[in-house]
């Protein structure tokens, strides 16, 4: 612990932790669930910061998103089974296509990868909660207040109309004259903060959190996933929230960026879009492709084929994400020699991808599967990662994409990658990690059902969606005539979608039943090797009643494994009881360096979400008073966050209270 | 001229082998049973040089990618059915084997990969630019939701505007310059040639040729507000005499006969319908809306969305809005009188 020594300039407060055990039922164990266990009731649940309160709470909230905006998918192909139907308006049809798209890729895919690793992390991590627990309660709070912005237009008939990516000018004030674009401008800049403070914390926690031993080699993938979608997430949030802050500033202060009359660029828009869209589309996949490399060697029986390989390729994957935005705007008229690069970029990007998917199936062969649920998710989001793969390479080429873009290839092959990459992952997980969140097993039958009737019904939903876009059929019509050629697809199409969902709800009914009457769960029911199988299911609110020492990358198959090396010390630890404590290590290697004094429970998060939101609530409204009024309520909200207390100052002994700044 | 579906039928038979051989999918053929042909279908039928080296493309890319998503399936259905033996369910594998996999997957995929690169950038360079100097030069700017064709002509007085149907001379690249007066819109003629976006402030162009005379189906492809699903237009293709024809007639004004019936039609017109619509040869120079100088020429009428038959026409004039709902095209309250004097008057605009 010599680093504690360096770290600190005055000496007097250096102080070694004590290493120790403490079993369920003793004196430390009682007195760690004191310090750490929330308050009771409401006050406790409003007040919060526990990272698996959290990450549940936003594995909850995104998935009544997914399902909203499944059901407005699902009236949507109902007005396209047949041609020329009119159970919707135009309009209703833009806002329900729009929302759709909104609701799925922002409300939905990226917060629901976030609930995972929310809870996850920590426990993945030997570490007792996230580096900065009281953002996460924040980020939380906004996303929530978010997507409850972005909603309450919806009954008023004002929605967002203009499509997910909302090109200008039809998204300016002259071709869109209702709220409709301003709430999702001002929807947008709030959710940007939230993700942007949650993708700190994220690139924090990594680095600081770890349990020692836990070097950068022996995270798990679902980790790397996170922390590279987390990265991207910081260059890219600014570029979209900029966007839609200066489109708000066009539509209400009368800025010119992207009106033309006066010398505005709807180009700009695109570019400015595009630069955050692509990668996004990276940090919605990259974790959920984590949770497959972390949970399918539990069923093979044998770590993940190619660690470094698969690491690697996410990073990879990643860079050149941020290279390749163009390839939406391959119908832009843009130079050739530019979409050249471009195009070449957008075919090399699958190289990275090719890795993961041979160290999967390497790892499927060499493993010898046993059939659960989870496993079946997991070997069927393969091949639909295939599909979606290979249908992007297709796009890839720029020939080709001048008469993809904008069908429904495009429409087929974006549902492939999101439900494909995303979703099914995010069930299969659920399935997986239910037990750990619940301390109830899901029931195996009704989960195979759900498997079952899902990959079938969106196979036969989306697989018709690529004829269709050869075909001929342009996104976004609200309906075709029938002597397009397109009825056929279409009518299938709409079948498979209803089939898909009854697979959804057969998988929401297994949870229901479950969380009521499934069998209970031991600490690690699927023999899986990673840490948060260490603890109990559900896991204590300290996590880990002593910091674990890590010494491989599957802690708990060392003894099977036999790699050589130490063996990882679980029981025995460091006990950090005074107070909500956890210990800080170096960034590479995972060495002890510092005590962290975690942060108590607080409303404060919960208050400056509420705030913000009402604040932009009131730029909406053009309520300048009330507006100003949140902001000083932001403000306040803020100072009882940051309130200096004594149970955060380092400290030796009782004497030395006031002598010592806080450090950690 | 040929009608588009006649000249389709002799590509049925290779197109159902093809769709089965590669999707193996049933709804295709169905639907191909149930229409002839899909009017927008690029990926079996292309017309140009514009477009056939795409279509090429899209075949090889769809069966070598076909071919890969076999192998990588079986490849994973033969891992997932490797059994383990029942003894021992707890037996774990060694973490540093399997590398080969990776290396030789991911090795192949990258020579593929970079072969269709090279075959897309190739193909990309020739259907860049046409391979001589375009016969003919239009521009078409992309309304709310249709199309205004302007011909070009050194000498001023032989340019001329016409609305929804392009005709073109077979055989020869056309170029075209693509704008817009409002939003953001997308010019595509899929069997010639790809799309291109219709940008307000830019100068954006693309270039389509047909090798072959015909009724050509185009679709605005970007999403540009609530009737954006009723945008579209046709290109005609023509032998050089009929499209000289066509071109002639077109560039003439209004031949204004006068009966009683036409002179209440066209005051009617000039009173409610020239805001917005011009005919050359009379005081409607309205520039929000279709040229209608020659609207009985054309074959269809509303952007591509009904034929264009006087009952049509009627219907169109009176029911706009509920035919195209949100379209600027108000649904006009007009008498019975009315509208036979309009429609009289109409059908005069040859």
């Amino acid at each position: 612990m010599t680093d504690v020594v360096q770290s600190s300039p005055d000496l007097s407060l250096r102080r070694v932790p004590e290493i120790g055990s403490a079993p369920i039922g003793s004196a430390a164990e009682i007195r760690l669930a004191q310090l750490w266990e929330s308050a009771p009731g409401w006050r406790g649940w409003l007040s919060t910061v526990d990272h698996k309160a959290i990450g549940l709470r936003y594995l909850v909230t995104a998935f009544i998103f997914l399902l909203m905006g499944g059901i407005e998918a699902l009236i949507m192909r109902l007005q396209l089974a047949r041609p020329d139907q009119v159970l919707l308006t135009p309009e209703q049809y833009s806002q329900l296509f729009t929302m759709h798209g909104v609701t799925m890729i922002f409300l939905y895919s990226l917060p629901i990868l976030s609930g995972f690793s929310n809870y996850l992390w920590p426990l993945m991590l030997g570490s007792r909660d996230m580096a900065f627990p009281r953002l996460n309660a924040l980020s939380y709070w906004i996303f929530l207040f978010a997507g409850i912005f972005l909603y309450a237009s919806f009954p008023l008939g004002e929605a967002p109309n203009a499509g997910w990516f909302n090109y200008v000018p039809f998204a300016g004030l002259e071709y869109n004259t209702g709220p409709n674009i301003d709430v999702y401008a001002l929807g947008m800049v709030l959710l940007g903060i939230s993700t942007t403070v949650g993708s700190v914390n994220f690139v924090v926690t990594l680095f600081r959190m770890r349990a020692p031993g836990m070097s950068i080699n022996r995270v798990p993938i679902l980790v790397w996933g996170t922390l590279t979608a987390s990265v991207a997430n910081i260059f890219a949030i600014p570029s979209v929230s900029l966007a839609f802050f200066l489109l708000w500033l066009d539509r209400q202060i009368g800025t010119h960026f992207f009106d033309v009359v006066n010398g505005g660029k709807p180009l700009l828009w695109q570019h400015l879009f595009w630069m955050f869209g692509h990668p996004w589309v990276y940090a919605v996949v990259l974790p959920a492709m984590g949770i497959v490399s972390d949970a399918l060697p539990t069923f093979c029986r044998r770590p993940l084929v190619g660690y470094s390989a698969v690491a690697l390729s996410t990073m990879a994957t990643m860079l050149l994400g941020f290279g390749v935005w163009i390839h939406h705007m391959f119908a832009a008229g843009l130079p050739t020699l530019a979409l050249s690069f471009f195009g070449a970029a957008s075919m090399v990007i699958s190289i990275p991808s090719a890795v993961a998917v041979f160290a999967w199936i390497a790892t499927i062969w060499l493993g010898r599967p046993v059939f659960n649920t989870p496993f079946l998710f997991f070997a069927g989001f393969v091949i639909l990662f295939v599909i979606g793969g290979l249908s992007g390479v297709m796009t890839a080429a720029v020939p080709l994409d001048f008469q993809l873009n904008e069908t429904y290839f495009v429409v087929a092959h974006l549902h492939y990658v999101l439900l494909g990459i995303n979703v099914f992952p995010v069930v299969g997980g659920i399935y997986y990690w239910f037990p750990k969140f619940f301390g109830r097993m899901m029931n195996e039958t009704l989960g195979k059902w759900s498997f079952w009737v899902m990959f079938i019904g969106f196979n036969l939903g989306f697989f018709p969606m690529h004829l269709a876009g050869l075909l001929g059929m342009p996104r976004r019509i609200y309906t075709y005539a029938p002597n397009m050629g397109w009825n056929a697809v279409n009518m299938v199409t709409s079948v498979g979608s209803f089939i898909f969902a009854a697979g959804i709800l057969i998988f929401l009914v297994n949870i229901l039943i479950s969380l009521k009457r499934g069998a209970l769960a031991t600490p690690n029911p699927w023999d899986a090797p990673t840490l948060e199988w260490a603890v109990a299911s559900p896991p204590p609110a300290y996590n880990f009643a002593v910091i674990p020492f890590v010494a491989s990358r599957h802690p708990l198959w060392e003894g099977r494994l036999d790699e050589g090396g130490g063996r990882s010390s679980l029981e025995q630890g460091y006990l950090l009881m005074e107070g909500r404590e956890a210990i800080g290590t170096t960034p590479l290697d995972a060495e002890p360096d510092i005590i962290l004094k975690m942060p108590d429970d607080s409303y404060a998060p919960f208050f400056l979400g509420l705030f913000s939101a009402l604040a932009f609530a009131g730029l909406l409204l053009h309520w300048r008073d009330f507006t100003v009024l949140m902001a000083v309520a932001c403000s306040l909200s803020l100072m009882a966050w940051m309130w200096p207390r004594k149970a955060l100052v380092q400290r030796v002994a009782d004497s030395k209270y006031n002598k010592g700044a806080a450090h950690g | 001229m040929n009608d588009y579906r006649s000249r389709f039928r002799h590509f049925a038979a290779v197109e159902c082998a093809f769709f089965s051989m590669i999707l193996a999918a049933a709804p295709v053929n169905a639907a191909l049973a149930e229409n002839g042909v899909a009017p927008l279908n690029y990926f079996l039928h292309s017309y140009g040089p514009a477009a056939t080296p795409t279509m090429y493309l899209g075949w090889i890319f769809v069966a070598l990618l076909a071919v890969i998503f076999v192998i990588i399936a079986l490849l994973l259905t033969g891992a997932v059915f490797r059994k383990r033996s029942a003894e021992d369910p707890c037996t774990i594998g060694r973490e540093d084997e399997g590398m080969p996999w990776i290396y030789i997957g991911t090795g192949v995929s990258a020579c593929i990969l970079f072969a269709l690169a090279i075959y897309a950038l190739v193909t990309l360079n020739v259907i860049a630019k046409p391979t001589r100097a375009p016969a003919l030069t239009l521009t078409v700017t992309g309304y709310d939701w249709w199309w205004k064709i302007e011909y070009e002509d050194d000498d001023p007085t032989r340019r001329f505007v016409t609305a929804n149907e392009i005709h073109i001379p077979v055989g020869v690249p056309v170029l075209v310059k693509l704008k817009s007066a409002d939003v953001i819109h997308a010019f595509w003629v899929p069997m010639l040639a790809g799309k291109t976006q219709m940008i307000p402030g830019l100068n954006n162009q693309q270039w389509l040729q047909a090798d072959a005379e015909g009724i050509y189906r185009g679709q605005c492809t970007q999403y540009c507000g609530v009737q954006h699903a009723h945008m579209g237009f046709e290109v005609v293709a023509q032998n050089p005499a009929e499209f000289q024809k066509w071109q002639d007639a077109q560039r003439k004004s209004a031949a204004m006969v006068s009966t009683i019936d036409i002179n209440a039609g066209k005051k009617l017109f000039l009173d409610r319908c020239s805001g917005c619509h011009t005919i050359r040869g009379t005081e409607a120079v309205g520039a929000h809306a279709p040229d209608l100088t020659h609207l009985k020429s054309r074959r269809l009428i509303a952007a591509g969305l009904l034929t264009n038959t006087s009952e049509h026409l009627v219907k169109w004039i009176t029911h706009a809005q509920d035919i195209k709902p949100g379209a600027r095209m108000p649904s006009m309250m007009l008498t019975a009188t009315e509208i036979s004097a309009l429609s009289a008057f109409l059908s005069t605009l040859n």
